[in-house]
């Protein structure tokens, strides 16, 4: 491999050490970009920002814009309103429960498919990411099916009293479902490449196999599984699809907040919509950001 | 590796591993697999023959063509942006890296309603082409240049965030080796580049693929719903939902299952054919 890269001293440094490079170590970067003897650098970088900047980036702005062109007492009052309260409660609220569900179980099946073998497991690992092939629309009117009273499932839960569907739970369901493949697919790769030595030293130093668990492998996996959770909650929160068929759409009861957004538009308050979207947005970046910060976390102990 | 060498210390008794796999087993069944089975057997309620009749009419036709037409605008413009910005990342140093990543997975951390509400608010009646649009008599909102925008924007990380950290592991030397024999940079790219990265670009593909044919909530906002002209399948199936015809609705979600399953096969077969193929997030 080394052999073959003299061709740049610098370019070679950085292809092999970008990866794991800490930020403070390169110090006599030019000011843009290194010199590389591949060609196209121009071409590539012109059309990429050409097509992110109008297909994403000046859409999103114009949403921001929108919502900029009221006063701020408007805006605050919209975006503050009562009922726009009740659905950010709801959206980040079911969000946040469906992701804890999906912690909790994701670590348990990514742990069964990297630690034990059983039957049917290829077609387990498949079946796990559903959720991202299935569209969200089939996967709603599917779990709104079941989890109705008179449902597959639904009907056990009746007469236990609990009302599964078309209410606060029936969203949370629909979100356990979208989220479970971000927490097992993050959580897999890491305890795939655990050293299993680790936890060997660890019994023949006498830890028992909880202790070894508890102390050992689940602090290794903090980081994927937070990575997971924060990314299972940030998709949960904009979920749409899914959810709407099994919500209810009450308002101030089962109003997620995508759902308010539409109905702003419907009646052609486009400020309105654009006002909550900002929130919502603000809250997706904010996301964003901690998803970035505990990777780069993560990364540390590589 | 894990599953091969069974060292004693570290297996977990067996009273344990029965646990784990039964609390798996009952939550994917609940979650997951019932909601499969629960598509198939509503279509079939009433029999094959009437499944098979609402999917063969003529506005659930016509959501399938315009499904397909989406998926064969938006799959290979994003795959061929996420080619492009994989070269120019993945390929060369420069700085702000990291940044235009994370601006490129901007589209999977906004929701799919606010997705389709830039469009509307860019080109719809009241937005910033609206009067040209109208008084030119170019419809792009509650029509389908509206959804496929709609649909790029969705899926316009998937083939770029595969491609970019194959082609970062995958390192420059092939390319430099090529380009200092005399190779230009299309030559490279073409008998180098990409039948290393061929594997990675399919899968990219076949993920962005599945959802821009089920892509509802950011479609839903720019659609207007007019049936047989703005339909995709995943609205029909809301439609026929809405008006209690749930044997059409379930019939043509069952269509969309079928997608999802042929997905999950082929991406298993990718990545039995090419194991470091898997696990970079989804998206």
């Amino acid at each position: 491999m080394w052999r073959a890269r003299t061709l740049d001293d610098d370019q070679t440094m950085t292809a092999d050490t970008a990866p794991r490079r800490s930020p403070e170590q390169p110090a006599k970067r030019p000011l843009f970009r290194r010199r590389s003897a591949i060609p196209g650098f121009g071409l590539t970088m012109g059309v990429t920002l050409t097509v992110l900047s109008l297909i994403v980036l000046i859409p999103l702005s114009a949403v921001v814009l929108k919502a900029a062109h009221q006063s701020p007492a408007e805006f605050w009052a919209v975006a503050t309103s009562q009922r726009s309260l009740a659905a950010y409660r709801l959206s980040f609220g079911a969000a946040f429960v469906a992701a804890v569900i999906n912690g909790i179980f994701g670590v348990l099946t990514a742990w069964a498919l990297v630690r034990y073998e059983f039957p049917g497991k290829t077609i387990v690992n498949a079946l796990v990411d559903l959720p991202f092939a299935l569209p969200t629309a089939v996967a709603g009117i599917a779990l709104a099916t079941l989890y109705a009273p008179n449902g597959w499932v639904g009907q056990f839960l009746t007469p236990l009293g609990i009302k599964a569907a078309y209410n606060p739970i029936g969203v949370t369901i629909a979100l356990i479902f979208i989220g479970l493949p971000f927490v097992v697919r993050t959580i897999e790769p890491v305890l795939r490449d655990a050293a299993e030595d680790v936890e060997e030293a660890a019994a023949s130093l006498g830890a028992n196999r909880i202790d070894t668990i508890l102390r050992i492998v689940l602090p290794a996996l903090a980081p994927a599984w937070l990575t997971g959770f924060a990314m299972a909650f940030a998709r949960g929160v904009g979920e749409y699809g899914s959810v709407i068929f099994i919500a209810g759409n009450m308002p101030y009861k089962s109003e997620i907040a995508p759902l308010l957004i539409i109905i702003q538009l419907e009646q052609f308050e486009y400020a309105r919509a654009a006002t909550i979207a900002v929130v919502m947005l603000t809250v997706s970046f904010t996301m964003l950001l901690i998803i970035n910060a505990i990777q780069a976390w993560a990364r540390r102990f590589d | 590796m894990a599953s091969v060498s069974r060292r004693r210390a570290t297996d977990d008794p067996a009273w344990a591993k029965a646990l784990v796999i039964g609390v798996v087993a009952v939550f994917l069944a609940l979650v997951l697999i019932l909601p499969l089975a629960a598509v198939f057997a509503e279509a079939l309620r009433k029999g094959l023959g009437a499944a098979l009749e609402a999917i063969n009419n003529a506005d659930a036709l016509a959501a399938v063509k315009l499904t397909l037409l989406t998926a064969a605008i938006s799959v290979p413009f994003n795959a061929a942006f996420g080619l492009c910005a994989a070269w120019a990342i993945a390929k060369h140093e420069f700085l702000g890296k990291p940044l235009l990543i994370t601006l490129i997975d901007l589209p999977f951390s906004v929701s799919p309603v606010v997705a389709g509400l830039i469009y509307v608010l860019i080109f719809g009646l009241q937005g910033w082409f609206g009067e040209y649009l109208v008084d030119n008599d170019i419809k792009i909102i509650f029509a389908v240049p509206g959804i496929v925008l709609a649909t790029v924007f969705v899926t316009f990380p998937f083939v770029a965030r595969e491609l970019i950290p194959l082609m970062q592991e995958q390192g420059n030397s092939e390319e430099e080796a090529a380009v200092s024999m005399g190779a230009g940079g299309l030559y490279t790219f073409w008998r180098v580049t990409a039948p290393n990265v061929r594997w990675g670009l399919m899968y990219g593909v076949l993920l962005c693929n599945a959802r821009a044919m089920g892509e509802f909530g950011a479609v839903s906002v720019v659609s207007g719903h007019i049936r047989g002209l703005t339909n995709t399948m995943p609205l029909h199936v809301e439609i026929l939902y809405n008006e209690y015809d749930f044997v059409g609705a379930f019939a043509v979600a069952a269509l969309l299952c079928l997608l999802a399953v042929v997905t999950l096969v082929l991406k298993t077969a990718l990545e039995v054919a090419q194991p470091g193929m898997r696990g970079r997030g989804g998206h």
